[in-house]
């Protein structure tokens, strides 16, 4: 069998320090690679060499720390939650992304993302977005850099998250609806793919998570591992010492793998991810992917994905839109498979339960993602009593609220009587 | 010689080139797909394309978004799309057969055992979309060993070295994508199909078959100097879609009849 040239693989002794994510050809482990149409192929691997290029670049970093301060906020607290440590028996520590500008972890990427853009010359950005959050971001970065956004949103998702297709549009994103599939982030991934399969001299592909071909997991994973690296040093100077563990909620998995990056060479820091249970665990009833799934290929990934027998994927549920996703990035798939992290799964009801107990707790309205993370503390604590945590809050809830009322039956106009 | 070396070498020896239309295994539903081929075999089709229909087929306009959906609403499978390639092969000894599937279904079936599948119903080679030449080296060394072409596409966008790496690999054909963008039927051709043909032609000998927008009789009369066939798609899906079940069979033959008259350089009878 004759070898086809791959592409020189990118960088990860320079750009991490962390040995157990190899890259070669973009792999992680098994995990990884470039399943894309050959029309894609030359933009996929011109990306690999301008992030590369970049990040080895000072002065790219210099722009990128500048705005992540004065425009994103960073760097972002990190606050103990007294009440709540009470409460499950835990000395936890929330990573504040909520308190980012627009409100999400996801800005981190979509910054770094679109000063890439820039210097590749495409000014048209395309996006999906599932609960919105990634969406807002793009809209909001595009509108500071002046470039031009197209954001793919799954029309149920529209439904569930109203405010965030508002602000997406007050700040000058066209919103496309995906009435495809089962209507959720998988289907608007599909169709910002095509579309970037048609535009793909003029457009940059903005995704939102660390899934789909390389370079995206390792470049979103790099523009979101600031918040690992800030939450070590922050837990480090409040708290006198590592945490036990490090919790982060996984749908693609962008806000975990940032967080699990400060902490993946610290032996002693339990890494977990959790996902969505939905209404339980049958097939199309829930998103967690790497508690149930298997390996595949989706989205120009290997990695573990939720299938039938024949390989169609799989419906997913989950109440939090931004977990609602039948794949996962492929790093997680490695850090499974080496038991470096592990992954569990919170239902519906119990992260409703985690959201606001936060509400009452700590005056922190959580996003509804997020809140699965919070939800699993009560079973670390019965692991581990009174053990030091900390948990990635990726965002807030703002945007659920009208989720939040609806799954416990109350109208938010009659609530205040 | 392979069946589609035959085919290509006879058709060029007459001055034509082949006709391969495709559709989505299990549209409009079992049965009648199966039908709708032997009729397109009947209308002058040289051999087939067969889809494997998959819930998440992101090189695909609406068009095939919706074969892929109303296939699998019929429970379609890969054994759908072997069971078409064996109602095929019965009627036609000499027609390739390829198979076109994303790679997530060829996975959860196993690459060997499909490619072992797909030979013993007759088939002759396989495309996968997703699939670009540097992660192919499993199916392929998989389809080298059941004796299968493996398709490599290349596109406008494809740079120099990728068609020279291309042609070097290819056995079969290459299928060539006329645009940048996903299937679906189109109006005109893309203006700079000519100079893509014209860089791939230079760096190989390979046979090179077109798809992607290739709808009208007229489309097929301007490429053909430059390729060896072409693959119509959308546009027979189009027509399956609009016209009533009853009207089908005769509306899809008689767009194949249209197509070949212009693959052969015959007159397009009204």
């Amino acid at each position: 069998m004759s070898s086809v040239p791959r592409p020189a693989s990118p960088q990860p002794a320079t750009v991490s320090p962390h040995s157990n994510a190899a890259t070669a050809a973009g792999r992680f482990g098994a995990y990884g690679g470039q399943f894309v149409p050959e029309v894609l192929m030359p933009a996929v691997l011109e990306l690999d060499r301008a992030f590369e290029a970049a990040w080895n670049d000072p002065s790219f970093h210099q722009q990128l720390d500048e705005l992540s301060r004065s425009y994103v906020g960073r760097p972002t607290p990190l606050y103990r939650a007294g009440r709540l440590s009470d409460k499950v028996g835990l000395d936890v520590y929330l990573k504040r992304e909520d308190l980012a500008h627009t409100g999400a972890h996801k800005i981190n990427n979509a910054l770094g993302q679109a000063l890439l853009a820039l210097r590749l010359g495409k000014r048209r950005i395309i996006a999906e977005t599932g609960a919105g959050q990634h969406g807002v971001a793009t809209a909001t970065v595009c509108a500071m850099l002046g470039l031009d956004a197209v954001v793919y949103m799954g029309e149920l998702d529209i439904e569930r998250q109203a405010p965030n297709v508002y602000r997406m549009k007050l700040l000058g994103a066209e919103v496309r609806p995906v009435g495809s599939g089962t209507r959720t982030l998988k289907d608007a991934v599909n169709e910002a793919i095509r579309d970037w399969v048609s535009n793909v001299d003029t457009s940059h592909y903005m995704l939102g998570s660390a899934v789909g071909p390389h370079p995206y997991p390792l470049m979103v994973r790099q523009f979101q591992s600031v918040i690992g690296h800030e939450a070590r040093k922050q837990v480090l100077e409040m708290a006198g010492r590592l945490p036990d563990y490090a919790l982060a909620c996984v749908g693609g998995g962008s806000n975990a793998i940032g967080l699990f990056h400060g902490f993946i060479d610290d032996p002693g820091v339990q890494l977990i991810g959790v996902e969505a249970a939905g209404r339980g665990m049958e097939l199309g009833h829930h998103a967690a992917t790497l508690v149930a799934g298997t390996p595949g290929v989706l989205h120009g990934a290997r990695s573990y994905v939720l299938q039938d027998q024949h390989g169609q994927i799989a419906d997913t549920h989950s109440i939090s839109a931004g977990l609602d996703y039948p794949g996962v990035g492929p790093e997680h798939s490695y850090l499974k498979d080496s038991g470096r992290a592990r992954y569990v799964a919170i239902r519906d009801e119990a992260a409703l339960q985690a959201f606001r107990d936060l509400c009452l707790l700590e005056g922190i309205i959580p996003a509804l993602e997020s809140s699965h993370a919070i939800a699993y503390l009560p079973q670390v604590a019965a692991e581990a009593p009174g053990a030091l945590v900390v948990v990635n809050l990726s965002g807030r809830g703002d945007k659920d609220v009208g989720s939040y009322a609806k799954a416990t039956g109350e109208q938010l106009a009659q609530s205040v009587s | 010689m392979s069946r589609l070396s035959e085919l290509f070498a006879a058709r060029r020896s007459l001055g034509e080139i082949a006709l391969l239309p495709y559709l989505t295994a299990g549209y409009p539903d079992p049965a009648s797909c199966i039908e709708l081929f032997k009729a397109m075999l009947q209308a002058g089709a040289d051999g087939f394309e067969i889809g494997v229909a998959f819930s998440d087929p992101m090189a695909d306009g609406l068009t095939q978004q919706r074969t892929n959906q109303r296939a699998l609403e019929h429970g379609a499978t890969l054994h759908t799309a072997l069971d078409a390639a064996r109602a095929i092969r019965r009627e036609a000894a000499t027609a390739p057969i390829m198979f076109m599937s994303y790679y997530n279904p060829l996975l959860a079936f196993g690459e060997a055992e499909f490619c072992g599948a797909a030979v013993d119903a007759g088939a002759d080679a396989v495309i996968v979309p997703d699939l670009p030449p540097e992660e192919s080296e499993p199916l392929r060394a998989a389809c080298s060993a059941a004796g299968l072409d493996y398709i490599f596409l290349l596109g406008p966008t494809s740079t120099p070295e990728r068609i020279r790496m291309v042609g070097r690999l290819a056995s079969g054909f290459i299928y060539c994508v006329s645009l940048v963008g996903v299937t679906g039927a189109r109006r005109n051709l893309s203006s700079d199909l000519p100079d893509f043909l014209a860089r791939v032609r230079a760096a190989t000998s390979v046979p090179l078959v077109l798809g992607f927008g290739i709808s009208r009789p007229e489309h097929v009369q301007a490429v053909r100097e430059q390729v060896d066939g072409v693959i119509v798609a959308s546009a027979l899906a189009d027509i399956i879609e609009s016209a009533a079940p009853e009207d089908r069979i005769g509306a899809v033959a008689e767009r194949v009849r249209e197509l070949r008259a212009a693959a052969s350089n015959e007159p397009v009878s009204a």
